[in-house]
């Protein structure tokens, strides 16, 4: 009998080494530990032929055997399953260099994008948004906003006219006028849109995009209106840009200002974006001349005001380096796709 | 605007460098576009003495012995025929630059450096220059277009610089001016704002004249004073032409004028020093000794001194003699009374005309002068007044007549003089939102010559007659003083006394932002195209005349007949994107513009037409198809909760089995479909091109739904796969909404695979298959409910559309 177990336990050890899959082990298993055709099983039958005193010892040989043989196959198939594992792992192997699968994303155009951004800096510091119409009547365009009838910018060369009343307009202005006359002090309101010039070179479009803001209140001057673009160019720009006034002119604005912001690129050192003055040109502003309030019904000796405008285009090309203002107007999709966030 | 640094010293004197000044003018609101250095393509030039000259034998050169003073002493070959022992030159030195001139000694070929070399084996240390190699002609220098060596004066000094002898060290200053200061266009009125800038007195031209000549009869009648306020008529006698004398024959030609004769010289040289355009014509031909301004003839002529013939309307002023027209106001003398060699008597004109007169004139007839633009900025009557003063003492300091007493004056209002103006100084720093210190306000308007005195709040001033641009109000002055005290006293302040605003952009504006967004989540990119396109542009689109897109509103002065027209429909630029991206190896794209389309009710236009924001799409490349181009459709309904509904329709750009007409409700608010194969041929296309065009304004109402929240469902939905074959003719929609109003607890249909097999299927079959979502309302489906329902369906869909499940 000893030798019959020795000769099960000589088995297991010898094939289970050789099992290489765990469904193998577990038929090999089951030639032992099956329930009815089991090897060990069927010592545990033949013990019904031993005698009473026998079985006992008979009975514990066997059972070690058994308890010995279950542990030996959990090992066995543990291994063979960390082994299967491992070798699944590595037929899964992949690349992690390999580029992405993406979705197909679009972008906003750089226009809308620094348009928003505007709205959003602006809208914090309590602008609404008003949006006028591009075809524009005389009056508005230029009339109102004190520009007289024989001034140069009105001349045919800048002006793109419809008829002699209707034009496209040459600046958002014109929308000052129609919130001035429909809204009464404190104002605050931006005004973005598309213009209009007869100009068509390098560094001109003949349609391009402004954003006017204007601020009628009691009390306003000069200050606060270098104040807030302070604060417009720490936010478009960066920590650290500040701002200059300098004298101009607009016939809408007296003082009239031409306001640079500090280069931020090169922290005012003087560099090619600057063309080594340390600053750079971005919008022209003043304080709202008295005539425009006056045109809208808002007496000048009690509320003042101020207005600024900027080109969309320059604030988008200096942000992002773009050089030709062509390259906004032509959808093509390499410039495009280089604005995805 | 030119001003030499030489000339405006002539009136302020100026002790600061070239750079400060310019810095000082920027922040005064005069921007230096350049400054010009006259001489600065010539360096390390100096007098040289020649003590010697050999001539080498069968050459046209002598060998020179050049004395430069403290530089030494040198042997120079020299080619030149007007070198002689005793005479001085400019003596290039080694290491010098100069003009390079072409083989001709004339023609300027860049610059050049001088190194020592050897001329025939003769050893030569540097050169002997001509006027041209120094970057000069005979207005800047006399003689210095001789052809041989340019000739320095006899008290030169051997080894100093030539440039500060030759002018060469002068600078012209090019300013950028705004145009509320025509003042300034001129060496006067830049020379006052200089000497405002460095708080230094001004110097007035002399204006000085004795009449000495004889006098005539003579008059003046002006007929169109609206036109010529003011017309100053002045008879100048015994005339000589001559040439000018170098000094003003060199100022006129720094700003870029060239030298003609005396008399002719005069009147520019107050064009530019004064900014007053003046005119000098020769009696002889004046007939009837009389001079009439008014309005010309239609169809009257003139040739004006360029020989240009022109044909005039009312809208153009004349100067007339007694008979003729002798001059185009402002504009350009005529042929008939220009000043000759034999000219022995003058009149001069110095007039103010109406600037917009002027300028629609030189417009309308193309003939822009330096007369007519200094006009159009803006003449002063200061300048007109004094002008002719500055000219007939010139005259009398050239010597080249005699001014006689014959002066008349026709003008339509009082004679500039100083404007008394008071302000208040609390408001004026209110706007300003400092407070300026009394002493500087004083200090600064008085450099500005507005003699400005100070008695408690009230600031009383007198604006120069040339300050046009004042216009009486506080903000004029405000804007004076803060340019001259300087921008960098204002301390950025944030709106202290201003009420607080509730900002932010409206409902419509964020819905626009949400719908780009949409739409950028589905691949596609923004792009923005001119609100002008082509009348040719509709022909690619073969729309036919009567379509409403051709009633579109024309420009009536476009950059070009490209731009011509304002957008009808925003197609044309989508197609033209997907053109120029196809043409530049962009092989594929999706793009999306919202722009306005511009309806007139009537055209020309008598009121503001409506500027209907419009969404425009274009989808190229291959790979797409007509339904991945809908997915723009797909993105504003997810976004917003919508339901489109195509319908086939057709457009004469589009294919005709691939166009849809796309409805939200009952409403039509737009098409999509496929580039017609006819189009693509003719552009050149060969990839797939889908284009669309929503109307933004019928979306844009829908936009607004505010979401909803629906209670979870405690009961589990069922999903069940429908498998269907039907006639190729029955469209997918039509199941879609059968399905749906079949059973009341269908949620939603979702078409997920098209199948066409002519033995399984059928000829002329096709089988869609659908995953049908069916959510419980107050209780759970009960075991094989669901099923029923979908038995329902396919009996429903059976019976009324001839629909199998497969």
């Amino acid at each position: 009998m000893n030798e019959k177990i020795a000769q099960i336990r000589a088995e297991i050890e010898q094939k289970i080494t050789t099992m290489k899959s765990s469904s193998a082990l577990y038929e090999f298993r089951k030639t032992f530990l099956d329930n009815r055709e089991g090897k060990i099983t069927g010592l545990m039958k033949g013990m019904k032929d031993l005698s009473p005193e026998e079985r006992p010892a008979f009975g514990k040989v066997v059972n070690e055997l058994k308890s010995w043989a279950i542990s030996r196959f959990e090992a066995a198939d543990a291994a063979v399953r960390e082994a299967e594992l491992a070798k699944k792992n590595e037929s899964e192997r992949i690349d992690v260099t390999m580029p992405a699968e993406k979705r197909p994303v679009g972008a906003l155009h750089p226009i809308t994008i620094v348009t928003q951004e505007l709205i959003d800096i602006f809208a914090g510091m309590g602008f609404d948004v008003y949006e006028g119409s591009q075809i524009e009547n005389d009056y508005y365009n230029f009339t109102a906003l004190n520009t007289p009838k024989d001034h140069p910018a009105r001349d045919m060369q800048d002006t793109f006219y419809l008829t002699d009343e209707f034009l496209l307009r040459t600046q958002t202005s014109a929308g000052q006028i129609h919130v001035m006359e429909n809204r009464r002090p404190p104002i605050k309101i931006l005004s973005p849109g598309s213009v209009f010039r007869s100009d068509d070179d390098a560094t001109h479009s003949p349609m391009f995009t402004q954003m006017e803001g204007l601020v009628v209140d009691k009390g306003i001057s000069v200050c606060d209106l270098q104040g807030m673009l302070d604060t417009f160019a720490r936010r478009v720009f960066g920590e650290g840009v500040g701002t200059r006034l300098r004298p101009s002119y607009f016939p809408f604005t007296e003082p009239s200002v031409e306001v640079d912001v500090s280069c931020f690129a090169c922290g005012g050192k003087g560099c090619k974006l600057c063309k080594g003055t340390g600053w750079i040109e971005v919008l022209g502003a003043g304080m709202v001349n008295r005539h425009v309030l006056e045109n809208c019904g808002i007496d000048p000796d009690v509320y003042t005001g101020f207005a600024f405008g900027m080109g969309v285009e320059r604030i988008a090309m200096l942000k992002y380096g773009i050089n030709n203002i062509k390259a906004l107007f032509e959808g093509d999709m390499r410039f495009e796709k280089q604005f995805v966030r | 605007m030119l001003a030499p640094l030489s000339w405006l010293r002539e009136y302020v004197d100026i002790d600061v460098s070239v750079r400060e000044l310019e810095e000082k003018l920027f922040g005064a609101g005069f921007e230096v576009e350049e400054v010009i250095e006259v001489g600065k393509d010539v360096s390390g030039v100096v007098v040289g003495l020649v003590k010697s000259v050999t001539p080498v034998p069968d050459t046209h050169i002598s060998v020179c012995t050049v004395d430069c003073g403290d530089k030494g002493t040198f042997q120079i070959c020299c080619g030149a025929d007007n070198v002689r022992p005793g005479g001085k030159y400019p003596a290039a030195l080694v290491g010098a630059t100069v003009i390079k001139t072409a083989r001709d000694h004339i023609t300027p070929e860049g610059v050049m450096t001088i190194s020592k070399g050897k001329i025939r084996g003769i050893e030569s240390e540097g050169m002997l220059c001509s006027g041209v190699e120094l970057g000069l002609n005979d207005d800047l220098c006399p003689g210095a277009e001789y052809f041989g060596l340019l000739v320095l004066p006899e008290d030169a000094v051997p080894g100093e610089d030539v440039k500060p002898l030759l002018g060469l060290d002068d600078f012209i200053f090019d300013i950028a001016l705004t145009a509320n200061r025509p003042d300034c266009q001129s060496i006067v009125g830049m020379a006052r704002e200089v000497a405002a800038v460095l708080k230094k007195p001004f110097k007035m031209p002399d204006l000085s004249y004795a009449e000495t000549g004889k006098t005539i009869d003579f008059d003046v009648t002006v007929d169109a004073p609206d036109l010529c306020p003011r017309y100053i008529a002045h008879y100048v006698s015994d005339v000589t032409i001559a040439p000018s004398p170098a000094w003003m024959r060199r100022y006129l030609a720094l700003v870029g004028v060239r030298s003609i004769s005396n008399i002719v010289d005069i009147t520019n040289f107050v064009l530019k020093e004064f900014g007053q355009p003046m005119h000098a014509f020769d009696l002889d031909f004046l007939e009837g000794n009389k001079i009439r301004v008014r309005r010309a003839e239609p169809g009257e002529k003139i040739i004006t001194l360029d020989e240009k013939e022109f044909a005039l309307t009312p809208d153009n002023l004349v100067i007339c003699d007694g008979k003729k027209p002798v001059a185009l106001a402002g504009v350009m003398g005529g042929l008939n009374s220009e000043i000759r060699d034999t000219t022995t008597e003058v009149v001069f004109e110095c007039a103010k005309f109406a600037r917009d007169n002027i300028r629609r004139t030189a417009r309308a007839l193309g003939q822009p002068t330096d007369s007519s633009q200094r006009y159009e900025k803006g003449v002063d009557e200061y300048a007109t007044v004094n002008g002719v003063k500055r000219a007939l003492h010139l005259v009398e300091q050239l010597g080249c007549g005699k001014v006689s007493s014959l002066h008349i004056e026709r003008a339509a209002g009082p004679d500039p003089a100083p404007r008394p103006l008071t302000v208040s100084i609390s408001k004026m720093n209110a706007l300003l939102g400092i407070t300026v210190p009394s002493d500087e306000i004083l200090r600064h308007l008085a450099a500005l010559d507005f003699a400005p005195e100070i008695e408690g709040d009230t600031l009383r001033l007198s604006v120069p007659p040339w300050r046009e641009d004042i216009d009486d109000h506080v903000s004029d002055i405000a804007e004076e003083v803060i340019r001259s005290y300087g921008y960098e006293h204002i301390t950025p302040r944030f709106l202290e006394t201003a009420r607080v605003t509730a900002g932010g952009r409206a409902d419509e504006q964020t819905a626009l932002l949400r719908l780009k967004n949409a739409l950028v989540s589905q691949g596609f990119f923004e792009t923005v195209f001119y609100s002008f396109f082509s009348p040719a542009d509709l022909d690619t689109l073969r729309l036919p005349d009567d379509a409403p897109e051709r009633k579109a509103i024309r420009i009536k002065n476009p950059i070009s007949e490209d731009l011509s027209l304002m957008r009808t429909t925003l197609l044309p630029s989508m197609l033209n994107a997907i053109v120029r991206n196809l043409r530049r190896g962009n092989p594929a794209g999706r793009l999306f513009e919202i722009g306005a389309r511009f309806l007139a009710d009537e055209l020309p236009i008598t009121d503001y037409p409506e500027e209907r924001k419009t969404l425009s799409f274009g989808v190229f490349g291959e790979g797409e198809t007509f339904f991945t181009a809908k997915s723009a459709l797909a993105a504003i309904e997810e976004a917003f909760g919508l339901n489109f509904r195509c319908e086939a329709d057709t457009l004469p750009f589009l294919h005709p089995g691939m166009t849809a007409a796309i409805f939200l409700g009952e409403e039509k608010i737009g098409v999509m479909g496929a580039l017609a194969h006819d189009v693509a041929a003719d552009l050149s296309i060969d990839k797939p091109v889908f284009l669309g065009q929503i109307d933004y304004k019928a979306l844009e109402s829908h936009l607004f739904g505010t979401m909803k929240y629906r209670p979870l469902s405690r009961f589990a939905d069922e999903r069940r796969d429908l498998a269907l074959v039907m006639d190729e003719s029955v469209r997918c929609a039509d199941i879609e909404d059968a399905v749906r109003s079949s059973c009341k607890y269908v949620r939603s249909v979702d078409l997920f695979d098209v199948y066409r097999d002519e033995k399984r299927v059928g000829a002329g079959k096709k089988s869609l298959a659908f995953s049908v979502l069916f959510s419980p309302e107050d209780q759970e489906f009960a075991p094989g409910e669901v099923d029923k329902y979908v038995d329902k369906i396919v009996r429903k869909l059976e019976y009324t559309m001839g629909i199998t499940r497969r």
